[in-house]
């Protein structure tokens, strides 16, 4: 009995590692195959139930929000409780079923659940200048910018924090191609220091898997700071940092590919071997280290 | 078997090793078709005998011991271990002097190995197997690379005929690099990749310089796409998830 348990507790653990480990867009796929190899549905629906939304939330899954034109980012920063999440642009908190990765329902957020009109002044504006970024920059991007600490201080005097989430995924399974950029940027407006303080994450995923697999993985952070403003000079001089530190970053990841194949590709493997010709197979006798051998050979095959 | 090997071809390269041993578990009645049809990190040994490293696989394998290709012995030891015909082995041993000339040629570095053994219609199979290790701390002669590993396995079946021979060679490249630095942060691309090739051959210049000349262009093809169409789609992808301003497009030779 207890080995049965032990079993059944190990091949949940395996379904769920196989699903929190999916690339950008394909835990669906995933759960199909890892159902199958299972073969214990109520085994599958414990470890689904666990998994889809870590995954979810590490991947910044975007759903759109029912009869609505807003879409609601995935999000630790925006989780009211597990299927709850709050959608600070159109002041709406989306109901999410996790698994099958759709947003069931929606309600207005509450008077408690909204930031105090002083601090929704600064995040508005900072929306703002945000959006009009990700719209100039990221073909498939959504953002979303939450208030993560002091949303109801009334007026200068206090710290507060905000949280600026960036979310594209490229999703071209019939290309056999999937691949997202995701960016946390945390800012803190430090009213004591006169000083607002920025701390960025940026992540890229990228998968190919036409008769073969090859990802790309890449995460890197940083920092910038700037002074404290008016919300709206605040939210322009907030923007560009970012605008600067992702393209900067998006330029490295260029230089990086650029160098693969003339150097860090050399190191695992030659185009050409050191002889700058291809290996001399006919004439392979110089090379055998036994006289035995040369013997064999000598008399051909 | 078919959703497990779906899985494979999903799940990063960099956690293979992980998803091979979880699949064994909850498939044990397909381990030998795991075995055989997913390929795994490559292992290193020691054979103190001839004081050289050998690659394990499951084709110098038995029970839980390995046959060294330099000096035929099982570690750990094991009694009855089987071995190639003397004639075999002497085509054996030739293929590992000069394929580890091969190898450091093009690697300049690494490990290698070659099993032969004899099949069931008088033919013989023979694996050639590489294993780089090129980061800046092993054999990463420009030390580019915080990780870089590079492993090769070829696995070809020859049926002699007369006066010509017919080779299948089907190899896999499996490889990951990492590269680290201050502003770009952790860079890794992992892939791996398998193709056959077919081929028949006169066998007057010898079944090692066949083989030889099939592996060789077979690895130039696998580290040609993956470099330039696997490599490239991702940075296709990453060009498409934030397209590059335009006036500041930097081009990469035949990427695209």
């Amino acid at each position: 009995m207890a080995e049965e348990e032990e079993e059944r507790k190990q091949k949940k653990e395996i379904a769920k590692w196989f699903l929190t480990n999916a690339p950008a867009g394909e835990i669906q796929y995933v759960a199909k195959d890892i159902r199958s190899v299972v073969g214990d549905d109520e085994v599958y629906d414990e470890a689904a139930a666990e998994a889809f939304p870590t995954y979810n939330k590490t991947h910044l899954v975007v759903l759109e929000m029912p009869d609505r034109s807003g879409d609601v980012i995935v999000t630790t920063h925006g989780e009211l409780d597990e299927s709850n999440y709050f959608d600070p642009r159109t002041a709406h908190v989306a109901t999410v079923d996790h698994v099958k990765q759709v947003c069931t329902k929606v309600r207005p957020a509450t008077d408690e659940e909204l930031p105090s009109s002083y601090i929704e002044e600064f995040r508005g504006a900072l929306d703002a200048e945000v959006c009009k970024y990700v719209g100039d920059t990221y073909p498939k991007g959504t953002c979303s910018v939450y208030c993560t600490s002091g949303k109801d201080v009334e007026g200068p005097g206090e710290n507060f924090e905000f949280a600026i989430v960036i979310s594209a995924a490229k999703l071209s399974p019939q290309n056999f191609c999937n691949g997202s950029w995701r960016s946390i940027w945390n800012v803190e407006f430090k009213d004591d220091m006169q000083v607002v303080e920025l701390r960025g994450k940026m992540q890229v995923g990228a998968h190919y898997f036409e008769e073969g697999n090859v990802q790309l993985d890449t995460n890197t952070e940083c920092k910038d700071s700037t002074i404290f403003q008016s919300p709206e000079d605040s939210a322009v001089s907030i923007t560009n940092m970012i605008r600067h530190h992702e393209t900067e970053y998006m330029t490295s990841l260029e230089a990086s590919y650029l160098n693969l194949p003339d150097t860090t590709f050399k190191d695992l493997r030659r185009k050409l071997p050191v002889t700058r010709t291809l290996f001399p197979w006919h004439n392979t006798l110089q090379f055998s280290l036994t006289r035995d051998i040369t013997k064999e050979l000598g008399i051909g095959k | 078997m078919e959703a497990a090997m779906d899985l494979m071809r999903r799940i990063s390269p960099n956690k293979s090793e992980m998803a091979l041993s979880a699949l064994l578990s909850l498939l044990p009645d397909h381990s030998s078709d795991l075995l055989s049809q997913v390929d795994q990190p490559l292992q290193v040994y020691f054979d103190t005998e001839s004081g050289k490293e050998f690659i394990l696989c499951e084709y110098n394998r038995d029970a839980d011991s390995y046959r060294s290709p330099w000096s035929n012995i099982y570690y750990p030891p094991l009694e009855d271990g089987p071995i190639p015909s003397p004639h075999l082995r002497k085509l054996e041993v030739e293929a590992n002097d000069v394929f580890a000339v091969y190898r450091d040629q093009y690697y300049e570095g690494g490990v290698s190995s070659v099993y032969m053994w004899e099949d069931d219609n008088e033919g013989f199979v023979s694996c050639f197997l590489i294993k780089k290790d090129g980061s800046r701390k092993a054999d990463g002669r420009r030390g580019y690379l915080q990780e870089g590993a590079w492993e090769a396995v070829h696995v070809i079946e020859v049926d002699q005929e007369k006066e010509t021979a017919h080779y299948c060679l089907t190899s896999t490249v499996m490889l990951s690099l990492t590269t680290e630095n201050k502003p770009s942060g952790t860079f890794n691309l992992s892939g791996s990749i398998r193709r056959q090739m077919n081929l028949d051959l006169p066998v007057e210049d010898g079944h090692l310089c066949n083989m030889g000349k099939m592996i060789e262009e077979m690895e130039g093809k696998l580290r040609n796409s993956l470099d330039q169409v696997y490599f490239g789609k991702t940075r296709e992808m990453v060009c498409t998830l934030r397209p590059p301003p335009e006036g500041l497009q930097v081009r990469l030779p035949e990427s695209s």
